[in-house]
């Protein structure tokens, strides 16, 4: 978890050569040859696609009620009329796959990005910095990684029972370590060339510095991280209800669904537990195929 | 002597970590609704009793020296009382963490086995169909939330072919755990996936860099096998720093513990933890995670030193 997991990252296969410090159209061009070439990138790519139309396309074409609850239709299995039944408050299984999927991949996404920008920020401003500043700034970061987000969530669980944008605050305030780690070490080989002793020669604030070009010059780095940050957040959006963080019905995500369909593990309705599961482990998968390809496209080295 | 001054340095900053990890504890005890006191002595406390044991327990001081009067405890070895269980949390956690110990111990030995020849057979096939396939199944290992897997687990291996209990071994005693070996195969394999999953590809990376050295160049034109250069060479050589890795692992071991003892109702850390946050018991909370980020601090620690000391180019890296 990933977040969960921060640590535990899938790590890549690696390949050799050095960081590109400006990218350019040249540099784009190439990075997109080398991930197209990749097979489970490409893949994962279309995956995502998928599951995006999937979920905020799909419900216009598949319309079915998700507020309200149909007493008479509870439990029902897959059939022309239901295609993948209905749970056990009579909602249809598919358009709540779609229904749930969105909150699942908007949380995700949010969550991951915001925790990229917090760690970008704090990496930056702790590398730039340098001395004690940065030393205090990262065992900050070392305290937080030692600390595993889901028993910081199941605490907050016992606390507050949160929203949509509560989540995403949450999940991005948890996981935001590994990001901040990876942009640091960028930082430290950035603040010393000669651009940037230039502009600070000739006046440039460090404000500057950091905004005109460190940052500019980790966007390969920054990019690849806040994928794999997504495949995270999503696999850590799907433990939320687990934990007892979950959404209050009738809202729900693949979590939700999974964790609602729990109850039916011995009963045979397989339609409750195998789709949500098999979505988050597809999507999941496929943004992380999408950070390996970026990943050996854009040749950055190194992962949390 | 630059190893040992590196050693000294690294231990100062683990301490700090520590004490973070103290300060990030205290203010979240001190974040939660009604307080320490409201906890322990219910809702139905009267405000004259809320005084007296804030009074009592050094609560109407100032935060910084409350800090102090619980940094003093704990380094007393105290962790204080827990509110629902009449016990001291101390005595609570040498109960449980045994138990979570052997399951995360063994989930990571399991792991590891599994993932060691994996990842060194992917490397040799490099691109071939079974490093794809090695690599999607690691992905979809990955990607799979643990109570998910637990869940295809039981319905697989107990009510499809009942092969083992869906509940891990109880009692309070680990002889008691053991004695039961079916009940632990099941949580194992859960815990174990994603150690698979991350370490095969670790080993594969390691194995991949280790083929393209010299040495290996050297031994092929020497004569050697393919067979005996990985065996004798390669093996070796990535195998240490892919098993350091694991100082690195030890919060997502714990992560996955929390999940898997609540699925397989195993009465470990993670159980007493998940008991504890219902009825927020925060004693027992803050000292749980404590004794998790002290160890995930050590095993961090561990993973460096060991790192540094096999690869000497980490060296050059180091900041």
């Amino acid at each position: 978890m990933s977040a969960v997991l921060q640590s535990g990252r899938l790590p890549g296969g690696g390949s050799g050569g050095a960081s590109p410090d400006e990218i350019g159209v040249r540099g784009l061009r190439l990075a997109a040859r080398r991930f197209a070439r990749n097979r489970l990138a490409v893949a994962g790519l279309a995956l995502v696609v998928f599951f995006f139309l999937f979920c905020f396309v799909g419900p216009y074409l598949y319309s079915t009620d998700q507020t309200h609850t149909a007493l008479t239709q509870v439990n029902l299995a897959p059939s022309g009329a239901h295609l993948l039944g209905t749970d056990a408050v009579g909602h249809d299984e598919l358009g709540r796959l779609m229904y749930g999927g969105k909150v699942s991949l908007l949380v995700g996404l949010a969550s991951g990005i915001l925790a990229t920008v917090i760690g970008t920020l704090w990496g930056a401003a702790a590398g730039y910095a340098g001395g004690w500043i940065d030393a205090a700034m990262m065992r900050v970061v070392d305290a937080g990684i030692a600390i595993p987000a889901l028993f910081i969530l199941l605490v907050v669980s016992a606390i507050s029972t949160p929203d949509v944008p509560g989540l995403i605050v949450i999940l991005g305030l948890v996981s935001w370590l590994v990001p901040s780690r990876l942009v640091r070490a960028e930082t430290l080989t950035l603040k010393n060339r000669d651009y940037v002793l230039t502009l600070r020669a000739i006046g440039g604030s460090h404000a500057r510095a950091i905004t005109r070009h460190i940052l500019p010059n980790s966007v390969s780095t920054i990019v690849v991280a806040a994928t794999f940050q997504v495949a995270d957040a999503i696999l850590l959006v799907a433990y939320v209800s687990y934990l007892g963080l979950g959404l209050q019905p009738p809202q729900t995500d693949w979590g939700g669904m999974l964790t609602a369909g729990l109850t039916a593990t011995y009963s045979g309705r397989w339609w409750l537990i195998l789709p949500p599961g098999l979505a988050v482990i597809l999507v999941v998968c496929a943004f992380n195929a999408i950070g390996d390809g970026l990943r050996d496209a854009f040749d950055v080295r190194g992962r949390g | 002597m630059a190893t040992f001054l590196y050693l000294i340095r690294r231990v100062l900053q683990a301490v700090v970590v520590i004490l973070i990890v103290t300060v990030a504890i205290f203010c979240l005890l001190h974040a939660l609704p009604g307080g320490p006191a409201r906890g322990i002595l219910g809702p139905q406390a009267t405000a004259q009793q809320i005084a007296e044991f804030n009074r009592e327990q050094s609560l109407d001081k100032p935060l910084p020296v409350q800090y102090f009067v619980y940094l003093r405890t704990l380094l007393h070895g105290d962790l204080g009382t827990s509110y629902t269980l009449n016990e001291s949390v101390a005595q609570l956690i040498g109960q449980r963490l045994p138990k979570t110990l052997v399951l995360t111990v063994l989930s990571a030995l399991v792991g590891l086995v599994l993932a060691v020849p994996l990842g060194m057979w992917q490397a040799v096939r490099r691109n071939k169909p079974v490093d794809y396939a090695v690599t999607t199944l690691s992905f979809v290992a990955y990607s799979t939330p643990v109570y998910f897997l637990g869940l295809i687990l039981v319905l697989v291996f107990n009510h499809i072919l009942p092969w083992f209990p869906a509940q891990a071994p109880q009692g309070d005693s680990l002889g008691q755990v053991f004695a039961d070996p079916a009940g632990l195969v099941l949580p194992v394999a859960a815990g174990a996936a994603s150690v698979v999953a991350v370490f095969s590809r670790y080993m594969r990376a390691a194995t991949l860099e280790n083929l393209s050295e010299d040495y290996v160049r050297t031994a092929r034109a020497g004569g050697s096998r393919q067979g005996a250069i990985l065996r004798r060479h390669v093996f070796r050589n990535s195998l240490t720093p892919v098993v350091a890795m694991l100082g690195y692992y030890v919060p997502v071991l714990f992560g996955g513990a929390l999940v898997i003892e609540q699925l397989f109702n195993y009465p470990g850390m993670g159980l007493l933890f998940w008991s504890a946050a219902q009825s927020s018991d925060y004693p027992v909370l803050l000292g749980c995670v404590l004794v998790i980020s002290i160890a995930t601090v050590v095993g961090t620690l561990i993973a460096d030193v060991v790192q540094r000391i096999v690869d000497p180019r980490v060296k050059a890296g180091e900041v």
